[in-house]
């Protein structure tokens, strides 16, 4: 062969990575509170990549402890891979850490914790790893937008296998017991339903489940779940759609 | 070109080593070059299967390190020339199997080969993610029970995930269906998953019921494949697969089970 294989290439890339947006230094409160989130759907932020976000503590001029905030996260599983909004003094420590320091546009109305996806970003200086962040204005946490990335699955979803929407979620194909599927808005089941089925992760209590044949072996809306053995026998097994009333799951046949 | 079927399972003892026996037997007794390859290194059982274990000098493990040539490792079938099988090494473990080493004895068996078997160890683990990783086919080996269904779903999910025709975005890896170890009367009386109670949750093309058997045991035990048990049921219903496999139409048998002596007698009632 005349030509060496090339050892190796450079290729920009966009991937998604949640934006960890603080309001508080209290350690003890960040902490309950992620545990709470994790709790909500505990393999989608297992070892999950994290960028945290410094503006909202900065502007109330809190003091944070950023080496503490490092190891609490890391304790918890998350990988902090960036940060942003960070003042000179957090930027220094960031380096120290060998973190990449995102350069911040203005945002419009930010999520706690979400999901976005990153346009070309210009600002970036060259040398720094492409790392996600940024995006066109997102709602208030409670509602995610309808259109916000609707995800239509037609292939069945295996045992084992998880899906995560950031908008709703659409299944065409049965879900088969052991897998899970997860979504920010509602989740529609246009087959069986018998795997695990989260809808409103993110705590919309507005979303709902519908599927054609209940068989779950669980069932959760914004954080208020049923397992199957708590699964009404007479909604078993039919066309079903299930909401929340007064931190309530409601499941009602759908006639 | 060959094709690559992958005979895979997740869960163990369901018959995945004497099916993937079976059928390359078959393809080859139907005039198609094929090779069997045992990834099932450390828990070496294949050249049992096929009577060839006194045989065995070089295996896959020897090959994929450059240690021997694959025709040094390849071991010609005694009951058809068609057939090549290659060992699994007995002595490593499934970290031997490099992602490069088997992709190149893969290529290199694919420009002589029609067919190439690949028997996946049980798990979801190194060995069983390999044997898959290249396939064009799977037969998935099920059990009617719900634990073998269950991982032959974890299975499916992988099959549809992990492969390089995932991974490359092609036509997915057709998936097939071969119920084993199926006792027709034991479905009657409710101890045994049905079909449609397995078909129900895996929804795949089903190449064949292989009925519960004694011949299969005595053919393992003998080190000759099954399907060249003609009398037997099991023999019979692989080379149905394997016919099957190849466009042929044919009806399924083994469902409802053999009729007792006294029906043969006076003639089944429906």
């Amino acid at each position: 062969m005349l030509n060496t294989p090339p050892k190796l290439e450079f290729k920009s890339s966009t991937f998604f990575a949640p934006i960890l947006i603080l309001y508080t230094n209290d350690m003890v409160a960040i902490e309950q509170a992620l545990h709470d989130k994790i709790s909500l759907a505990p393999d989608f932020f297992k070892d999950s990549p994290l960028i945290i976000d410094l503006r909202e503590v900065n502007k109330l001029n809190l003091d944070l402890d950023f080496v503490e905030l490092m190891q609490l996260l890391r304790r918890i599983g998350f990988f902090p891979v960036g940060i942003r909004g960070g003042n000179e003094q957090q930027n220094k420590q960031a380096r120290a850490l060998s973190l990449p320091i995102d350069t911040v546009r203005e945002l419009g109305n930010s999520i706690v914790i979400g999901e976005v996806q990153k346009p070309e970003n210009t600002q970036q200086p060259p040398a720094q790893p492409e790392v996600i962040a940024v995006k066109e204005p997102v709602q208030p946490a409670a509602i995610p937008p309808i259109s916000a990335a609707t995800i239509l699955v037609t292939q069945p979803i295996r045992s084992g296998q998880r899906i995560y929407a950031s908008g709703d979620l659409i299944i065409l194909s049965q879900v088969s017991a052991g897998a899970e599927i997860m979504a920010e808005g509602n989740i529609h089941v246009y087959n069986t339903l018998r795997g695990r089925a989260l809808a409103g992760v993110h705590g919309n209590t507005a979303a709902r489940i519908f599927c054609f044949d209940l068989q779950a072996e669980l069932i959760s809306i914004a954080g208020d779940y049923k397992t199957s053995e708590d699964l009404n026998k007479q909604t078993y097994n039919h066309p079903v759609q299930i909401y929340l009333q007064n931190h309530a799951l409601i499941i009602k046949e759908i006639a | 070109m060959a094709r690559i079927i992958v005979v895979t399972s997740g869960k163990g003892g369901v018959g995945k080593t004497t099916t993937s026996a079976a059928i390359a037997m078959g393809l080859a007794k139907k005039g198609h070059k094929t090779a069997v390859i045992d990834f099932d290194v450390g828990l070496r059982n294949l050249d049992l299967i096929l009577g060839c274990e006194r045989r065995v000098v070089y295996d896959f493990i020897n090959v994929i390190n450059g240690e021997a040539s694959l025709n040094q490792a390849l071991i010609r079938d005694k009951n058809c020339n068609l057939l090549y099988i290659l060992p699994a090494s007995q002595t490593r473990d499934k970290d031997a199997l490099t992602h490069e080493g088997v992709g190149k004895v893969l290529d290199e068996l694919s420009k002589d080969f029609g067919y190439i078997v690949c028997d996946s160890p049980a798990g979801i683990e190194k060995g069983a993610n390999l044997a898959l990783y290249f396939a064009d086919d799977a037969f998935v080996v099920t059990n009617p029970e719900i634990s073998s269904v269950r991982d032959s779903d974890r299975m499916l999910g992988i099959l549809s995930s992990k492969s390089r025709r995932a991974e490359r975005n092609e036509e997915p890896i057709k998936e097939y269906l071969l119920l084993t170890r199926y006792d027709a009367d034991r479905v009657k009386l409710g101890e045994m998953l049905s079909l449609e109670d397995v078909q129900e949750i895996l929804s795949l093309e089903l190449l064949g019921i292989i009925p519960e058997s004694k011949s299969v045991l005595s053919a393992s035990n003998a080190g000759i494949p099954v399907i060249l048990d003609e009398k037997s049921e099991a023999g019979q219903a692989y080379a149905d697969v394997v016919a099957r496999y190849l466009g042929e139409k044919l009806p399924h048998r083994f469902i409802d089970g053999k009729k007792g002596f006294l029906r043969r007698l006076f003639g089944g009632r429906k």
